[in-house]
């Protein structure tokens, strides 16, 4: 590689790292061209860094267990649900919510790319983009649950969901026990991506350990 | 196509190997990735189903050996030379050289959120009746196209029910070569998971894709 650095060193990026340098070639032709502009880019990174998460999820999936009006909503139209919570837009323009029972338990894949549900959850992890997951998840799926630490009960069926269309799915888990006198923000704290995926399961009410969504200082802060 | 990408079900990848406390971005360059692949998205020059067709394109062994926004660049590489905004010398020397091809539009930072709340809706109206109702038998065709598809290989040639008669949808395996959206009906297909991999596999594991109309006949 010989790209020139010296006229955009702006973004701190590692020089080391051929293809950082690679990317940074390309936004700076980009940008001398006018076809895009940095602070559009600045726009988008910081929507997904810290606006769009996987917290929209758990907000969407507290409110289901919360309210049985809108868990029914939710399971008839999720776009028009969802939207009402202001979760709308790329990666969530066709949305289902799929909801595990005693019997059955959901997994999201997307085998072909990397189909995600970006309105509610956010930017795919690089795991659920990589090939042990997406070839694993739709022939093997307790085998790729039990490396999440997930075993679940022989007889429980699996569903998986592989998203090769525009549709993108979330998993609404089931409400943990003893929760019965959470408010919807208590609720919220419980879920966890992966139990969005279904990948997971949500904590246990006084166990916020590994994927909580929310650190223990900080209201969830529910959209109204 | 035949391609990389297409991966239910192949073996040999090793463990998924899920990370705690993941963050969002591994590196800076990241970051720009995304942003870089949304924004030039934005120009409108062309659609998603040819970009994820120029993901699948790329070689099998730099798709197997590449981080995911590492083959969106790649792809993105590929579609700017294409479509006439980035030529192979300009990346070479890391700076423009030719005026190239001018966009219809380009993403202003003060648009971006209503552009990204909006999304862009792939549903279109069909005028025919949906050719299958929910709990109807079909079989997927035993079709291997060149372009591309969204039918995978594993699913191809199999026989399953229909759990659900969604919306018409833009059809990606002509829209991706710039041949027109031709929106089809998509149906939810669910398949027994022995249909799928055989005697051996679990007997409690249902798999459904998204099909379109055409991928489907009468079982």
């Amino acid at each position: 590689m010989t790209h020139d650095h010296h006229s955009h060193d702006h973004h701190h990026d590692n020089d080391l790292d051929p293809f950082a340098a690679r990317v940074k070639a390309l936004e700076t032709i980009l940008t001398e061209k006018g076809l895009i502009d940095p602070a559009a880019v600045d726009a988008i990174v910081e929507t997904y860094e810290h606006k769009v998460g996987p917290r929209n999820g758990a907000r969407v999936v507290a409110k289901a267990w919360s309210d049985p009006e809108f868990a029914s909503w939710l399971a008839r139209d999720a776009t028009a649900a969802i939207a009402s919570l202001g979760y709308t837009g790329r990666q969530g323009e066709h949305m289902q919510a799929v909801f595990n029972t005693e019997g059955t338990h959901n997994l999201i894949v997307c085998t072909l790319c990397s189909c995600y549900p970006w309105a509610v959850l956010g930017v795919p992890p690089v795991w659920y983009k990589a090939p042990p997951y997406r070839s694993q998840a739709v022939i093997n799926p307790r085998g790729v649950l039990a490396e999440f630490g997930l075993v679940l009960p022989e007889e429980t069926r699996i569903r998986v969901w592989d998203s090769t269309a525009e549709l993108r799915y979330m998993v609404v888990p089931m409400r943990p026990v003893e929760t019965e006198d959470l408010s919807e923000e208590e609720l919220a704290r419980l879920v966890t991506r992966d139990s969005m995926i279904g990948t997971g399961l949500p904590l246990r009410p006084g166990s916020l350990g590994p994927g909580a969504l929310w650190p223990a200082s900080e209201e969830p802060g529910l959209a109204t | 196509m035949n391609g990389p990408h297409d991966l239910g079900g192949q073996m040999g990848f090793g463990p998924v190997a899920p990370e705690l406390d993941e963050p969002v971005f591994h590196a800076e360059w990241e970051r720009r990735a995304l942003g870089v692949t949304i924004a030039t998205g934005a120009m409108g020059a062309w659609t998603l189903d040819e970009s994820r067709h120029a993901r699948e394109s790329l070689h099998p062994a730099i798709y197997y050996s590449a981080s995911y926004y590492e083959i969106w660049i790649r792809a993105l590489e590929v579609l700017l030379e294409r479509h006439g905004f980035v030529a192979d010398d300009e990346r070479e020397a890391g700076h423009r050289i030719w005026p190239g091809v001018k966009p219809i539009r380009v993403l202003a930072a003060s648009d971006v959120t209503a552009v990204l709340a909006r999304g862009a809706r792939c549903d279109r109206a069909v005028t025919t009746e949906p050719k299958f109702k929910a709990g109807d038998k079909v079989r997927t065709i035993n079709e291997h196209p060149e372009g591309h598809t969204r039918l995978p290989r594993y699913a191809r040639g199999k026989i399953g029910v229909i759990a659900a008669v969604r919306e018409g949808f833009v059809f990606p395996d002509s829209n991706a070569h710039g041949k027109g959206e031709n929106p089809q009906h998509v149906y939810t297909v669910c398949f027994d998971g022995r249909e799928l991999w055989g005697q051996a596999a679990d007997p409690a594991l249902t798999v459904s894709i998204d099909a379109w109309e055409s991928y489907l006949e009468p079982a």
